[in-house]
């Protein structure tokens, strides 16, 4: 049934959460099933008929034990399998290989990279709008900041979203693991570019990426030189991180 | 009754009678809902067809909408208008403000409300808070175009809008409401805990009246926290304040928690009424007592205990503490087991019993069919790591809108048809009802059901143009197919208008008791008079005899002293009532 499949998952967190979506999904599916089932068949059955009168009862005290507790159990169950999702996508940021700065803005996302000094926010910093590139199956540490409103950098396919709050910094990672463009959504209304808020997030083999940033920086130095600045980048003056 | 020449405008308009004011709640939210109904619709317009002019889009000025086209303000500024009109101006005030009023003293026995001039002021100062809101439509840069959830910065600082004097009366116009709730609710606590007739005991009472009083303490509780974080983002915008701001020594997170601190009770006092009229509506016309009526109660009272502690999980992507969010996902996954509780009680009171196919019987029952569904998608959301994915997306849009219509529309609709007689001596026509129930039922899940699927290919809400993505173009024959759904909902609610009026301009049957039901208000007249009773009626049972063995008929009054001989009132009205 396609139509309850949840989109291709391209990172090593989606499996994660795609599951627990299929098993909630199975657990409320067959109680969507057995309860409406029941009314339907109520309806159906307990039909006014002359001469027929309806049975006197006010409830059944075990009844009510079963269906309080069985419901309760299933729901602990299921927050607590969540939990150790949770903790291992949002509750900390394992060892990364590299990290992206993200500052979300009306209307725009822009993609910043520490250069050669590693350093963010310094002379030699790879800036894009709304063009992410990352390395396949390699840990990146994204840090999230806003300029303005909140936004929100949300890779369905990754099943990545994470709120961009100004004045906080706020650190996601992410492990892409299938090479290919996917779109940048802001899933937070921030004004009314809200729905123009579209990036691009290429993944690429470790060496086509090593090789993007080598041109990135390379056009960088040659434009600090007086030449005019490359294509595919803008060259980024030092701006000091919003507080 | 005394019989003393009342003045028009004390009768109908300045009236404090509860029974009066509840009718002006009716018919204040039911405009609203016209209201609310059409920015809906506009709203789906835009996502169905956005390169096509919209039908009647010349008679907006063209600032806003070019030759039939609306742009993004305009589109942002629809569905915040729709949400805030609808919670505050329709679903709040019919079923705290209608059939609170109406229900409370005629259930309870009691002549009227505790503070009667109260009750009134606070009809006058909802209407009032409802014209603030409307006239915002009218200002320079239109109406507030944040969500009806207002996020600040961008609601904070008008720079970052456009929307100048609309946001501002926005804040104004809910604080306004607010008050009026507050004072609603003072009134039905006091009058629930003082004014019950001799034998209503706390467990004689039907379920709406619990619901209605449990949502009263909601009310009084969780409004006040709104006016406070209205207030700051009033004084943030207006007085240079920095509550709300990322400098200065504000934070932007606040708000969220001060909002949902609210609002997140505030969907409870949306659906608690709605789940009480049903359980009597289900009740009357099974013919059967409620099953587990104390069950239903202590449920009541949990959904509305926990709705205290769950608001994180509005919040769970927010960059709020993740410890936080697991704390409130607990809480979440907990509330749903009362509201399981309710659900196997409301199957239970249908079961073995003699079912009448009312037009509110079939309200009734889909209001149970349809809060499952809605229930069952709130699990989802529940879960932390899957609102990673769903959050903001039609996933929630799907869930919300199947509590708030597929639940509470349909409770009111239910109720509405339950207590026309009562309210106006004439009943609604069962045919036109039916019709109408048929047609809302296939075309709203029509509208809404495909939401869950679009949220699941990761559509994100309050977008006005989901083609600007490729991942979303695929699914634009689904946002064509909802729109086409939605306009035909909304047609649909037209034979319900028919309905309405035409049960007004009907001759008065004087009915007392159409229904055959076992609570009080159905020992008066029909309408209730002024002062409901001449003698307050005294209560020897629960309201849910029925079908009692040993009694021929298979209704038991809550008023008639034994099972045999008939109350002097049910004496003066007996006569055969059709099912």
């Amino acid at each position: 049934m396609r139509w309850l499949q949840l989109p291709e998952g391209v990172s090593t967190i989606s499996p994660t959460i795609d599951q627990m979506f299929y098993i909630i999904l199975v657990v409320t599916g067959v109680a969507f099933i057995l309860t409406e089932a029941v009314l339907i068949w109520f309806a159906f059955r307990y039909r006014g008929r002359p001469g027929v009168r309806a049975h006197y009862t006010h409830g059944n005290g075990r009844l009510e034990v079963i269906w309080t507790v069985v419901p309760a159990v299933m729901l602990v169950f299921l927050a607590f399998a969540s939990r150790t999702a949770w903790n291992k996508i949002k509750g900390s940021i394992p060892p990364t290989d590299q990290t992206v700065v993200v500052t979300a803005s009306q209307f725009n996302w822009e993609i910043r990279y520490g250069g050669a000094d590693g350093e963010f926010d310094t002379a030699d910093d790879i800036i894009t709008s709304n063009d992410m590139r990352l390395p396949v199956n390699s840990k990146t540490r994204i840090r999230l900041r806003s300029k303005d409103v909140l936004h929100s950098f949300f890779l369905p396919y990754h099943r990545l979203k994470q709120d961009a709050v100004p004045g906080v910094t706020i650190d996601v990672w992410l492990e892409p693991n299938k090479t290919g463009t996917y779109e940048i959504a802001c899933a937070e209304l921030c004004g009314f570019g809200h729905y123009s808020m579209r990036g691009q997030l290429t993944v690429m083999e470790p060496g086509e990426y090593r090789q993007w940033i080598e041109e990135q920086e390379a056009a960088l130095q040659a434009a600090t030189a007086g030449e005019t600045p490359a294509a595919t980048g803008e060259s980024g003056a030092a701006t000091p991180p919003p507080a | 009754m005394s019989e003393h020449h009342t003045p028009f405008i004390r009768k109908y308009v300045f009236s404090e009678d509860h029974k009066i004011i509840g009718i002006q709640f009716l018919f204040m939210s039911l405009l609203f809902m016209v209201v609310g109904g059409l920015l809906a619709l506009m709203v789906r317009w835009q996502l169905g067809f956005p390169d096509r002019p919209m039908p009647l889009g010349t008679l907006f000025p063209e600032s806003v909408m070019p030759e039939g086209h609306m742009g993004p303000e305009f589109y942002n500024m629809l569905f915040t208008m729709h949400g805030s009109v609808m919670i505050f101006l329709v679903i709040i005030p019919n079923l705290t403000g209608a059939f609170g009023n109406f229900l409370i003293p005629l259930m309870i026995g009691a002549k009227d409300m505790a503070f009667p001039r109260l009750n009134m002021l606070s009809f006058w100062v909802a209407l009032a808070g409802g014209m603030v809101m409307a006239s915002s439509f009218f200002v320079e840069a239109g109406a507030a175009a944040t969500g009806w959830t207002a996020y600040p910065p961008l609601s904070a600082v008008p720079e970052f809008t456009g929307v100048t004097r609309g946001q501002t009366l926005w804040i104004i116009s809910v604080l306004i409401i607010g008050t009026s709730s507050i004072m609603g609710a003072v009134n039905y606590i006091t009058t629930i805990v003082n004014q019950r007739a001799p034998g209503m005991h706390f467990f004689r009472l039907p379920l709406s009246l619990w619901a209605l009083f449990i949502t009263a303490i909601l009310q009084l509780m969780a409004t006040p926290v709104l006016a406070s974080a209205l207030g700051m983002l009033l004084f943030d915008r207006t007085l240079g304040t920095h509550f709300f701001a990322p400098t200065g020594g504000g934070q932007v997170l606040l708000w969220q928690h001060l909002f949902w601190f609210y609002s997140h009770p505030a969907v409870y006092i949306m659906i608690l009424p709605a789940m009480g009229f049903v359980s009597d509506i289900l009740a009357t016309f099974a013919r059967k007592p409620v099953f587990g009526y104390k069950a239903m109660v202590f449920s009541i009272m949990g959904i509305a205990g926990l709705g205290f502690i769950v608001w994180g999980h509005h919040m769970f992507q927010s960059g709020m503490n993740p410890a936080l969010g697991t704390a409130f996902m607990v809480s979440t996954m907990v509330i749903a087991v009362p509201s399981a509780i309710k659900t196997f009680n409301w199957l239970g009171t249908l079961w073995r019993g003699s079912i009448r196919y009312t037009t509110a019987m079939l309200h009734a029952m889909t209001f149970v069919s349809m809060f499952i569904i809605g229930g069952l998608s709130g699990v989802f959301m529940a879960s932390t790591p899957v609102d990673i994915f769903i959050h903001d997306t039609y996933f929630i849009v799907a869930h919300l809108h199947y509590v708030l219509f597929g639940g509470s529309l349909f409770g009111i609709f239910a109720a509405l048809t339950y207590w026309f007689p009562k309210m106006f001596g004439k009943m609604m026509n069962e045919t036109l009802g039916r019709i109408h129930w048929a047609l809302t039922f296939v075309f709203f899940n029509l509208v809404f059901f495909p939401m869950h699927y679009l949220g699941m290919q990761g559509h994100m809400r309050r977008i006005y143009d989901p083609t600007q993505y490729e991942f979303l173009k695929p699914l634009q024959p689904v946002n064509e197919f909802i729109t086409i759904s939605a306009l035909l909902l909304g047609v649909s609610q037209l034979l319900f208008v028919v309905n309405f009026v035409w049960g007004l301009a009907r001759a008065r049957t004087g009915e007392r008791n159409p229904w055959r039901a076992n609570t009080l208000e159905w020992t008066t007249t029909s309408p209730a008079p002024h002062g409901n009773w001449d003698v307050i009626p005294t209560v020897y049972r629960g309201p849910y005899e029925y079908s009692v063995p040993g009694v021929s008929e298979d209704y038991l009054p809550q008023d008639k002293p034994g099972a045999g001989a008939p109350s002097p009132l049910e004496a003066a009205a007996l006569k055969p009532t059709r099912a």
